[in-house]
């Protein structure tokens, strides 16, 4: 009885865990068939599943707009933003999880309420600094916004890494005569590799799929591959095939990779919030 | 730190040639909203610069409302990131009369009195041109014509809503997949109000009386939403409320609307045998005619614009005639076919043969714009206001997406046509009071 009680469970769970999977794949799978659809099959009502595929759509998004110039920013502004946020996150966090004062906890608090704004009441402020400085439509603007608005996200994760390591192995660093960057270097940064990792691959991510800022402080020389996508939906005529073949080129480099590194990501995921 | 110092200079190194751009040419920056017809120009650029190889174009394209975001913020903070925009008729008004975009002076050769008058005096402020129209739409009524000879009815060219009302009734099928009307539901100021301003006009009824206090809970206003309301849950398809141009474009193409009144550009769309279903059974006529005789069209046009911020005016203003010149439709017309041209700006457009006999709709469209004669003689009564299916003031945006969203409401069936005019009356004034029209 309650052997097979237990194995319905392990059935019963197995099959909700699938049609969850399903769930969430299946927006992704629509997306890939309808990129390769005409504009007229996207629309057709009942839905076609089976229908002679077409690459029209990626060469029309491919005449339409210089893509790699797109990846390429995409690439440039969220490899660049994840280092420079993982290298200022590291000593934030360093010296708050290590040196901690009665403020501490407050002002992790108060970086993670910037989170709480949206984005769009900074807009007018800093486009007119943007503007100012003339770093409107650059890419150095974009890293440094994508640094940013990851910043408290990036700050708390490694916080919660670096927590995790016990005071008394760098009491003992310091009693052999480690310096702080010897310290850091030998002892710190082996210890929560994999935090760090898991927390680069999010902000690699988050930045990528960052759509506001991106489309907002470029025009015609910065913008990723998510201001691409907006140059594809449209309130007059037919739509979808396209918009679908722009989306596909523009999460697939992402997805890729998000594939290859799910072990990291998941981590990442999980390690900070539940502890 | 030995190492993290290396690393500075590489970083900044990786990031540099981005902020590095060579200028050879000029080059001009074109902010455009990614309609079919601004693709093609997109895609004709290249004669452009041949003939002006002084000038590099570069396209940022965008939908429609993250453009109107986009360049807004860009203007208002004089960014001065783009140096020609697409921007609407409603833009070019507030906008021009504000000092954010550049006079523009033709010579005799663009021929600015070939350009439809109401389209021009769309885009004028005191007299002087500040945008050149690119393509230009009024409202049409699309019908089956199939249907119609079916149900031996006859469409008169210039039908009022009364006998419209009788062909949906007729014409209404849901058992066999035809619903009676589609039309706008999606609230909005330039969706389901571009469509219901002008029945509230043709209705006898007005946004604001000449105090600028806003006339909404008027028996007019009642009977036009009264009737709109009606007709969609007779005769409508379900899920209205959703539906905006594009929405209600799929159904008709798809054959199950009988009456759909619209944008004129719709009219390519129905007619081409690639996106339409009925291309060969559709018929056209012009909107229709409520109780009044005026006011029952909406005017709207895109036009290209220079923004006052650009530093590359000469070069920018160049690009612009081009793209709206008699020369670029005979471009299109040579590369795309006679019936992808930009109509609605320009007289000799429908003049041309090869025009009329490509396009089924050219003469319905010409002869609907050549009816509207002003953009201030709209309502029965006296209104202060200048615009057929918006109000030119900048308080128009809100006021219009809010009435939209009250009648939306109703259209769903969560409040009454007259909780709604009421709501909406109680919104516009404090709108108006907000923006200091009147005191009390």
């Amino acid at each position: 009885m309650s052997y097979s009680r237990k194995k319905l469970g392990k059935w019963l769970r197995a099959l909700s865990a699938w049609v969850l999977a399903a769930l969430l794949f299946f927006p992704l799978a629509w997306l890939f068939l309808t990129a390769f659809k005409t504009e007229l099959q996207a629309i057709a009502d009942p839905p076609l599943v089976a229908f002679a595929p077409t690459l029209e759509n990626f060469a029309e998004v491919q005449v339409r707009s210089n893509y790699l110039l797109y990846a390429r920013n995409s690439l440039i502004t969220s490899v660049a933003s994840t280092l420079l946020g993982l290298a200022l996150a590291l000593s934030a966090a360093y010296s708050m999880a290590f040196f901690p004062t009665r403020r501490t906890r407050g002002i992790l608090m108060w970086m993670l309420s910037t989170k709480m704004m949206p984005a769009v009441g900074a807009l007018v402020p800093l486009y007119v600094i943007a503007q100012k400085t003339g770093l409107l439509d650059s890419l150095t603007l974009l890293t440094l916004v994508f640094t940013l608005i990851n910043l408290p996200i990036i700050v708390w994760m490694i916080y919660s890494a670096l927590k995790d390591i016990p005071h008394e192995i760098l009491e003992a660093a310091r009693m052999d005569g480690a310096k702080l960057w010897g310290e850091f270097r030998n002892v710190v940064l082996p210890l929560t590799r994999g935090g760090i990792a898991s927390t680069g691959l999010l902000c690699l991510v988050l930045s990528w799929n960052e759509a506001f800022w991106s489309l907002n402080l470029t025009s015609a020389r910065a913008g990723t591959l998510a201001a691409l996508i907006a140059s594809y939906s449209n309130p007059e005529g037919l739509f979808w095939a396209k918009l679908s073949a722009a989306s596909l080129i523009a999460i697939a480099p992402i997805m890729v990779f998000g594939w290859f590194s799910q072990k990291q990501l998941i981590q990442g995921m999980t390690f900070g919030a539940v502890k | 730190m030995f190492r993290l110092k290396k690393l500075i200079p590489l970083f900044i190194a990786a990031l540099a040639p981005a902020a590095l751009a060579f200028s050879q040419p000029t080059e001009i920056v074109v902010a455009a909203v990614n309609n079919g017809q601004i693709i093609d120009m997109q895609r004709l650029t290249s004669h452009f610069e041949q003939a002006n190889p002084d000038i590099k174009v570069t396209w940022v394209t965008l939908e429609e409302n993250t453009l109107r975001q986009r360049v807004t913020t860009d203007i208002a903070t004089k960014g001065g990131q783009f140096d020609v925009m697409t921007i609407g008729s409603y833009e070019a008004a507030l906008w021009s009369t504000k000092g954010w975009l550049l006079p523009i002076e033709t010579d005799e050769s663009y021929d600015v009195d070939d350009l439809l008058p109401v389209i021009r005096d769309a885009v004028s402020h005191e007299g002087q041109l500040y945008a050149l129209p690119f393509y230009g739409e009024a409202s049409m009524l699309y019908y089956r014509k199939d249907l119609a000879d079916k149900l031996g009815f006859v469409m008169p060219d210039n039908p009022t809503w009364e006998q419209v009302r009788e062909f949906i009734q007729k014409a209404h099928d849901p058992e066999h997949g035809i619903y009676g009307v589609g039309l706008r539901g999606q609230p909005g100021w330039g969706a389901n109000m571009a469509f219901l301003t002008p029945l509230v006009h043709t209705f006898g009824g007005q946004f604001f009386d000449m105090n600028w206090k806003p006339a909404i809970n008027t028996p007019a206003w009642e009977q036009a939403i009264g009737f709109y309301v009606d007709i969609m849950k007779k005769y409508g398809p379900p899920g209205s409320t959703s539906n905006n141009f594009n929405e209600v474009l799929a159904l008709f193409n798809e054959g199950k609307c009988a009456v759909w009144v619209d944008a004129t550009s719709a009219a390519l769309f129905v007619s081409d045998p690639a996106q339409s279903k009925v291309h060969d059974k559709v018929a056209f006529a012009t909107s229709p005619t409520g109780p009044s005789s005026k006011g029952a069209l909406w005017i709207f046009s895109w036009n290209l614009a220079v923004p006052a911020s650009t530093k590359k005016a000469e070069a920018a203003q160049r690009f612009a005639k081009w793209a709206t010149s008699k020369e670029y439709v005979r471009l299109v017309a040579q590369e795309k076919g006679w019936h992808l041209v930009p109509t609605g700006t320009r007289k000799s457009t429908y003049e041309i043969p090869e025009f009329q006999a490509a396009a089924p709709f050219a003469k319905t469209e010409q002869r609907i714009l050549n009816g509207i004669k002003s953009l201030d003689d709209q309502t029965e009564a006296p209104s202060p206001y200048k615009g057929l299916q918006y109000v030119v003031i900048p308080e128009f945006q809100a006021i219009g997406t809010g009435v939209g969203q009250h009648i939306s409401a109703a259209l769903a069936g969560k409040t009454t046509v007259k909780k709604a005019l009421e709501a909406s009356q109680k919104l516009a004034e404090r709108e108006m009071r907000k923006a200091g029209y009147y005191k009390k």
